[in-house]
């Protein structure tokens, strides 16, 4: 287990670093810059803004300069964002979106597994019909349109939830629902083919004839095969959504990472996005470690190697 | 005929007689030989939600590229003193025309805010949405397929390599790619788009070919992954051996007997293809990184009804609705593909 752990690190931090080389030079070989769509500025200014974020020197000694500073957890400053330090500004944005989007996966998953688990165990009839158009719809709705249909409906025709900020807990229902539709329909899909494999296994057969009620069967024998699936997807996928959904934080105005991060790259915001992306990019893999060892502790047969 | 002893285990010898000729005519079954595509397409056939979806697909593609060119409004066309006209009616202009008895086509969906007529528009966008699904999907499946084939069938330090550099890809969000891919693109695109020879790209626009660059270099990965899970196990069969043996070179069998052997799945994956182009068009649009303007998408439309959503709502519901739509419809049909050409990889 440890030898695989530190195997995985040191696979994670060359990762981390391929993905920081490849973002940087892509970055600054893209035409435009920081302080070029500023129209009042002149041209000594804008030499005097390189000089001082260093953007005068060739681009090795640029990524050289930069990448020594993340060595030792120096993110340098925002290029846009007048004195706000990169971590600074991750520090104060993640947790807005790490808030809606953990409470849009856990809404997704106390909603996805016993849906899906529900679909399989009627196979056939109508609710599992239902509940598979449900999810095909959930699959087929892009966010945008959840977000904007339910913001007429709830928001403005029927003015039962406010539109947009995130002052109450009123605030937070249609950004989670609107966040956890898709993991929502995806969860319920996964889970319900994977328990029907599981339901069609030998063991389950056995344990029903050795006497076990149907509901002792269901929560020890399948619920904790079937949901291997639901774990693969849920690590990734919590990743994304608690870095914060673009479209989401700008419909409902939220002030997260997300919003954050596009308006970064639009605005050529160097330091921005190179602390966005090492961050996003550690988050995935840092997850990806975590659902093989979750796998480990659900199924013990598996082997890590 | 022999008398029986019903104790032993002596066979009837009445039972191995010859067969007479009509026992023979009636035991030889006539069936037409069923070839895979007939197989897979008499099982789409029988599956009725794939066809619905299949007849909605080929509903709005008509409504997408052939009602626009004999439709009476323009998707450009401003219309004088009729911004923001509700559906079905006319603004007081037309409405003096229509007193002096002439005919005027009505504004289904009523007009936006520059008085252009909204129906004309959705069809349009429409247009374009497909139009991305279906050839960023091509290219993706070109991509993806040679890319995976390759990887898969060398093995070794060469897929370990190949799989690399996919899994970087996928670790890059990819927002942050086609932002700055379809940045670095604009200029070289509009430059070419000068030269002689490719002026198609003027008319095509130069924002739609970026968008399919930026898929086709982003979306192949998960395509490769598949076909190289799918190269991995095929080839190991025996008439891969076979076809070595009698001395046919790499390229010939990846073409000839892996991919072909993998079409289903080919198809069925393009197929889902679609629909998730088409999700992600749309999501770029809506963030203003799509067409250009004055070319509709039905993501842009959608951003565009988002401001009026209070008074206007039907300016945001038609587009997005219209998308679900398509993206269901395709879903659905790639499903049932999946379930006809491929019942083993039945969900």
């Amino acid at each position: 287990m440890a030898k695989y752990i530190i195997k995985r690190v040191i696979l994670a931090v060359l990762t981390i670093f391929l993905v920081a080389t490849i973002t940087f030079f892509l970055m600054h070989n893209v035409p435009g810059g920081p302080f070029v769509a500023e129209k009042s500025i002149s041209a000594q200014a804008q030499a005097a803004l390189n000089e001082k974020f260093g953007m005068d020197k060739p681009l090795g000694i640029q990524y050289k300069n930069y990448m020594n500073g993340i060595l030792h957890g120096d993110f340098s400053l925002s290029l846009k964002q007048r004195g706000w330090n990169v971590s600074d500004i991750i520090k104060s944005r993640f947790p807005v979106s790490a808030r809606i989007g953990g409470l849009a996966v856990l809404l997704a998953l106390a909603v996805g597994i016993p849906l899906g688990s529900v679909a399989a165990l009627n196979r056939g009839k109508w609710a599992d019909n239902l509940i598979i158009v449900l999810a095909t719809c959930g699959i087929a709705f892009p966010s945008f349109v959840i977000c904007t249909v339910g913001m007429y409906l709830f928001g403005v025709h029927l003015g039962w939830l406010p539109t947009f900020g995130l002052t109450s807990p009123a605030h937070y229902v249609l950004p989670v629902f609107a966040l956890s539709f898709y993991p929502m329909a995806y969860i319920t899909r996964l889970m319900r083919s994977s328990m029907l494999d599981v339901i069609g296994q030998d063991y389950m057969r056995t344990a029903r004839a050795k006497g076990l009620s149907p509901a002792k069967c269901l929560f020890k024998h399948a619920l904790r095969n079937a949901i291997l699936p639901v774990v693969t997807y849920v690590g990734p996928m919590l990743a994304y959504t608690i870095t914060g959904s673009f479209i989401v934080e700008k419909i409902f105005v939220i002030p997260g990472l997300g919003g954050q991060f596009v308006s970064s790259i639009t605005n050529r915001d160097y330091t921005v996005i190179m602390g966005t992306t090492i961050f996003l990019a550690s988050l995935i893999i840092v997850m990806n470690v975590l659902v093989d060892i979750v796998y480990k502790i659900i199924d013990p047969r598996i082997q890590l190697k | 005929m022999m008398k029986k002893n019903p104790l032993s285990f002596q066979l009837n010898p009445d039972d191995f007689l010859p067969a007479t000729e009509e026992e023979r005519k009636s035991l030889v079954q006539l069936r037409p030989s069923v070839s895979f595509w007939k197989d897979a397409m008499r099982r789409l056939r029988k599956n009725k939600i794939a066809m619905v979806s299949l007849c909605v697909i080929l509903v709005v593609m008509i409504f997408a590229f052939v009602i626009p060119s004999f439709y009476p409004y323009k998707y450009e066309q401003q219309i004088k003193g009729a911004v923001y006209l509700s559906p079905m009616t006319f603004s007081a202009d037309e409405q003096a025309r229509i007193a002096a008895g002439e005919k005027l086509f009505p504004h289904i969906l009523g007009t936006d805010n520059l008085g252009r007529d909204y129906a004309i528009r959705v069809m349009m966008g429409s247009r374009i949405s497909l139009l991305v699904g279906l050839i960023a999907s091509a290219i993706i499946l070109l991509i993806g397929s040679v890319y995976g084939s390759v990887a898969g069938y060398f093995g070794g330090v060469t897929d370990l390599i190949m799989m690399r550099i996919v899994d970087i890809i996928y670790t890059v969000p990819d927002i942050l790619l086609i932002v700055l891919l379809s940045f670095s693109l604009k200029k070289p695109m509009a430059a070419l788009a000068l030269k002689p020879g490719f002026q198609w790209i003027q008319t095509v626009g130069v924002n739609l070919i970026s968008i399919f660059i930026v898929f086709a270099l982003l979306y192949w990965v998960g395509m490769a992954r598949i076909v190289r899970s799918q190269i991995l196990t095929l080839k190991q069969s025996e008439y891969v051996t076979a076809a070595r043996a009698l001395g046919a070179g790499s390229g010939r069998i990846i073409r000839k007997h892996l991919l072909t052997n993998c079409i289903g799945t080919l198809i069925v994956t393009t197929t889902l293809q679609i629909p998730s182009s088409i999700f992600t068009e749309s999501f770029l649009s809506f963030l203003g990184l799509g067409v250009a303007i004055p070319m509709p998408s039905l993501g842009s439309l959608a951003s565009d009804g988002l401001n009026g959503l209070n008074s206007y709502p039907y300016l945001l519901l038609a587009p997005a609705l219209l998308i679900s739509l398509i993206i269901l419809s395709f879903n659905l049909f790639g499903d049932g593909l999946r379930d006809a050409f491929d019942p083993k990889m039945k969900s």
